[in-house]
């Protein structure tokens, strides 16, 4: 036996990431309806929500375009990863590649990949429809792009896991899509995405403010719009500490919910 | 020495005793074959031998390794072939053979396997844009773009023309010949007797036959039937001498004399018959 060296987990889990990003974005489905649509319902939602609230000094365009991240976010790590793991456990992929050395880090490391490249890409679209239609400001002070790392790496990480976690909920990847956007529409009008947080009953703020989109919101509201904004939060002020605790406590129980229910198939 | 050995094989599903203690050892280079209706274990078997599935009980040794404990090193020396996959379908063939030779760490050429795969007209194509048939060799390519030295064929041809099926038995002949060792199972027995040394006939959980094509089930010394049509009518007998019946019509006037040993499918059919 001669020893030739396997490839390592690194170079294995990068090679999968380019290959999801390729069939990602070939994939007509998935760019429109995961990748385009939080852009599509910004400019919808921009476009009818033209005015700004009374006492407010931003127009409520812009509002929607920083909270509208938290979708995109949702979009690319929560849905793509949660979708795609139910689409590979039943079309194939992953009892393929559970007879070959690819580890089970290899093909996370792939949707890492997946996920940040496309996340970044989201994000982009997003800022750029909310500057070009909505006249967005992108802040010029270092701190405020700090923030909006943290809150964009802790968002895209708690995203991640939770949709890796969730993708053992889908029966099938039909029903995947059905399954996932539930909680994710529901929580974007409960955490204030869709309509202004301000608006909503204390009830289901209350609610909301047990999982992370409403966080996730209003983090990247801290981000872009001016602290005269912070009187419209239902604590008056951007709560930066607790943003970083919540989202943090998400990730370690994602993180603990992939490590129990993650299965390479149906069987045993 | 063995690529496979099992021994005293055992697996439930709550009171569905899918295996119920199985033997079976296959040498290095062999192609063997192990047939068996749906349901009879044969899927159950393998995907355990593949490290797919825990076993309850038995030894099992696949190239010296027990699969339920296998490494990425096992598994970069043996390929599987799997039964239904539509995975990679907005890929081109080539990207994702070329993707999985990635994998391990002394691939096959890429143009080598496309070739052999009678891939080489598709090589651009998407993998969506293929037929059932074209497909399935995009899977085999997958399962020997690692240059395994055992591959696993879990009804390769199921949805094949003739004309698919030949080539595919050609390129597997081919795998064989370069000293592969390859287990498969089908349920087209004109397909084991082409491409097996050995084959195991899988039933109710247990092997109830073993042995070569030409001499599983006693085929080799079965009784022959011989047939012909005379003003009498038609004549059938069944005999263990059918030279010396042929002998004696010859000279008579008869029509339609046929002698027929029985072919691999009866043998087959008589063998899984006997435990249901």
């Amino acid at each position: 036996m001669t020893t030739a060296v396997l490839p390592s987990t690194a170079k294995i889990g990068l090679s999968r990431g380019l290959a999801e990003l390729r069939m990602f974005f070939r994939a007509k489905d998935a760019v429109i309806f995961t990748f385009s649509f939080p852009a599509f319902l910004l400019i919808l939602l921009g476009s009818i929500f033209t005015g700004t609230d009374p006492g407010n000094t931003v127009p409520m365009s812009q509002v929607f375009a920083a909270s509208m991240i938290a979708y995109g976010i949702l979009s690319t790590a929560f849905l793509t990863v949660g979708i795609g793991i139910a689409v590979d456990r039943e079309d194939g992929t992953l009892k393929r590649l559970r007879g070959t050395p690819v580890s089970a880090v290899a093909y996370f490391l792939g949707k890492i990949v997946l996920v940040a490249v496309a996340t970044v890409a989201e994000v982009v679209l997003l800022l750029a429809v909310g500057v070009v239609a909505f006249d967005l400001p992108l802040p010029s002070d270092p701190g405020r792009w700090l923030t909006f790392a943290w809150v964009l790496a802790l968002s895209v990480l708690a995203c991640t896991l939770l949709g890796i976690a969730a993708s053992s909920l889908a029966k099938s990847a039909k029903s995947a899509p059905a399954v996932l956007n539930l909680p994710v529409i529901a929580l974007q009008f409960l955490s204030g995405i869709f309509v202004h947080i301000s608006v909503l009953p204390n009830s289901m703020v209350t609610v909301a403010s047990f999982f992370p989109v409403k966080w996730m919101g209003q983090g990247f509201r801290s981000v872009f719009l001016p602290d005269s904004m912070m009187s419209a939060e239902v604590a008056g002020s951007w709560e930066h500490g607790m943003t970083a605790l919540v989202l943090g406590a998400w990730c370690v129980i994602g993180l603990v919910l992939c490590l129990t229910t993650f299965r390479w198939s149906e069987k045993r | 020495m063995n690529a496979i050995e099992v021994r005293g094989l055992r697996k439930s599903y709550g009171d569905n005793h899918a295996v119920q203690g199985i033997d079976l050892t296959v040498a290095r280079g062999e192609v063997f074959a192990l047939l068996g209706p749906n349901g009879a274990g044969k899927t159950t078997t393998v995907e355990i031998l593949e490290g797919h599935r825990t076993r309850d009980e038995g030894f099992v040794k696949v190239l010296n390794t027990d699969p339920s404990t296998a490494g990425r090193d096992w598994r970069a020396r043996i390929g599987i072939v799997l039964q239904t996959a539509t995975d990679s379908a907005e890929l081109t063939v080539r990207e994702t053979i070329r993707h999985y030779a990635g994998y391990y760490p002394r691939p096959r050429r890429l143009d080598d396997v496309i070739e052999v795969c009678g891939l080489a007209e598709k090589a651009d194509a998407r993998i969506r844009s293929l037929s059932g048939g074209q497909r399935r060799r995009v899977d085999v390519a997958l399962g020997i773009i690692g240059d395994p030295e055992l591959l696993f064929l879990d009804e390769p041809t199921t949805g094949f023309d003739p004309q698919a099926r030949r080539q595919f038995w050609a390129l597997v002949q081919a795998l064989a010949a370069e000293g592969t060792t390859i287990l498969l199972t089908t349920h087209y027995l004109d397909e084991a007797e082409a491409l097996a040394n050995r084959l195991a006939v899988i039933a109710g959980g247990r092997i109830v036959a073993e042995g070569t094509p030409a001499t599983l089930g006693g085929r080799a010394t079965a009784a022959a039937t011989v047939s012909w049509t005379d003003a009498d009518g038609d004549h059938e007998i069944s005999t263990d001498d059918p030279t010396s019946v042929v002998a004696r019509l010859a000279g008579q006037a008869v029509s339609g004399l046929k002698v027929r040993q029985p072919s691999l499918e009866d043998v087959y059919l008589e063998l899984i018959g006997a435990t249901q």
